[in-house]
């Protein structure tokens, strides 16, 4: 198994680390029990993804996913957002070893339940977007 | 480099490469032809015979040769397996895959397998064997010294019960040989497997110990080598060098022992002392491997863990090197009662001949700012740290 030179440095030198004072949303997917736990803050100002952050608990393509998804999202609106699928973060990383991909996965529910926590407090509607399943996730 | 994952594998001891080169070379012979050249070689592997019996107290006419430990296991256990089909088998719920994996195949040929659990601290209860006996138990297999946590197994208390009830008894001893002093008949076991990249021998290379009368059918067929009993040509070479790696440790283990047992628990101490939160996996003292640390770290997950390590060249591992990768936590931690989170933070350092006391100030150079910098990343630190005010 081997990480791609992408993954290790988002690995090394992960950006958007941070818990985010009184964000729009948070999503928490994942628990110890499957090894990956990722949390995904975000701050959304008139439907825009101004700033993206992430705490994760995991292996190093957990951190390199959340890590990515984070840089991806920023700057876009919530229903391009939407658009940002495993498949996407798998692309942006350089690929990732198969018994990996299972946390491409995990980033994208992350940060689909950052974005339906966020829906839910503003009683609005995403397009497409369903109500996150439970924490104990099957991979 | 600073490598701490003996337990997976050591690096080749320059005598037993210079034992070995001959074989490479010039002595190339198959030994079983009969002309001088092939008998010098013949020689050679009685000598590494004569070598290995002697190390564990063994006749050389019960050693025989393998491809490794993983063979002396499949055969120690598959051997039986083919005499006859059925009945009742027990191994541990802390073996290495290397023999829990064939108890599964023989569980799926019909065997009845019973899975002896362990304490916290890694060990078997000789009360459990005694109470698994059935009328219709054919073998019993109890890994020696368990190669993630290091535990070592009141081997001659379970070997009464075994030899009570008149069932062979099977150790794993791979972690064990050239490591600790391993006397067969101290042991009272019927059959040992061994492996020669555990002491400094070349890799591909172990033997089965079968005490004289224990029925053991072969599992390879064809030539008449090893008395008929394991088929192929001899890895003469590999064979060479496992004698002469297995001479050395021997020779080296009454210092080495105590030596590489005190770096041990200096490193657990310089662990435990300095970085918060973690917690020792298995036991202390001459109840554990001379060269085993194996430590949990919560908050954070092994293999983000490793791999800062081996970014400044520090080599260590995740439960054992064959279940790096592996999605599932160390089926050994969640046996001794370790929980998900802290079996998923677990690290093993395995210390060996190449280390010294200076390592641990290496490695805690590099492994406290790594733990430091995961745990501002993990989102179960933010948890503890708010619920902990």
């Amino acid at each position: 198994m081997e990480y791609s030179e992408k993954v290790m440095d988002h690995f090394m030198n992960p950006r958007n680390v941070g818990e985010m004072e009184d964000p729009s949303g948070i999503g928490t997917v994942g628990n110890a029990q499957c090894g990956d736990i990722m949390r995904v803050f975000l701050k959304i100002e008139d439907g825009i993804i101004i700033d993206a952050t992430f705490k994760t608990f995991g292996c190093g393509a957990a951190v390199a996913t959340s890590s990515v998804v984070t840089e991806m999202v920023k700057g876009k609106t919530v229903e391009e957002a939407m658009t940002i699928t495993n498949k996407a973060v798998v692309e942006a990383l350089d690929d990732l070893p198969a018994a990996k991909k299972h946390c491409s996965v995990l980033a994208e529910e992350a940060l689909q339940s950052a974005l339906w926590d966020y829906a839910q407090k503003n009683g609005i509607t995403i397009e497409g977007l369903e109500e996150p399943k439970e924490t104990a996730h099957e991979h | 480099m600073l490598y701490l994952d003996n337990a997976a594998t050591t690096p080749l001891h320059p005598k037993a490469l210079e034992a070995m080169m001959p074989y490479l070379t010039e002595h190339f012979a198959n030994p079983s032809s009969v002309y001088s050249p092939a008998r010098k070689v013949r020689a050679a592997i009685d000598e590494a015979r004569q070598t290995i019996a002697t190390a564990i107290n063994a006749e050389p006419s019960e050693i025989f040769f393998t491809s490794g430990g993983t063979e002396a296991d499949n055969w120690a256990i598959k051997g039986l397996w083919s005499s006859e089909k059925g009945g009742h088998i027990i191994t541990t719920q802390i073996e290495h895959h290397g023999i829990l994996n064939v108890f599964e195949y023989l569980k799926k040929q019909g065997f009845e397998v019973t899975y002896l659990p362990v304490d916290i601290e890694g060990l078997v209860n000789p009360q459990d064997l005694e109470n698994a006996i059935k009328p219709d138990t054919r073998l019993i297999s109890i890994i020696f010294a368990n190669n993630e946590v290091g535990s070592i197994q009141p081997m001659k208390a379970l070997s009464d019960i075994a030899r009570k009830h008149k069932i062979p008894l099977h150790t794993d001893a791979v972690q064990a040989v050239g490591n600790i002093p391993v006397d067969v008949h101290a042991l009272g076991v019927d059959m040992l497997s061994l492996s020669a990249h555990k002491f400094q021998g070349p890799k591909g290379v172990g033997a089965l110990y079968v005490k004289k009368g224990t029925r053991l059918a072969a599992i390879f067929h064809g030539g008449a080598q090893e008395k008929n009993r394991r088929a192929g040509t001899e890895n003469a070479v590999g064979i060479i060098g496992m004698g002469a790696a297995l001479k050395l440790s021997i020779e080296a283990m009454p210092k080495e022992t105590k030596r590489i047992s005190e770096i041990r628990d200096k490193l657990i101490h310089e662990i435990l002392t300095k970085i918060p939160h973690t917690k020792l996996n298995g036991t202390t003292g001459d109840k554990r491997l001379p060269g085993n640390v194996n430590i949990s770290f919560s908050f954070i997950e092994g293999e983000s863990l490793l791999l800062h390590l081996d970014m400044n060249e520090c080599y260590a591992s995740t439960g054992s090197a064959c279940s790096s990768g592996a999605l599932e936590p160390s089926h050994v931690l969640m046996a001794m009662g370790i929980g998900h989170e802290l079996s998923n933070g677990a690290l093993r350092f395995s210390l060996g001949h190449g280390n010294t006391e200076e390592d641990i100030t290496k490695l805690m150079a590099i492994l406290q700012p790594a733990v430091e910098k995961l745990r501002s990343l993990s989102p179960l630190y933010d948890d503890f740290l708010r619920s902990n005010g």
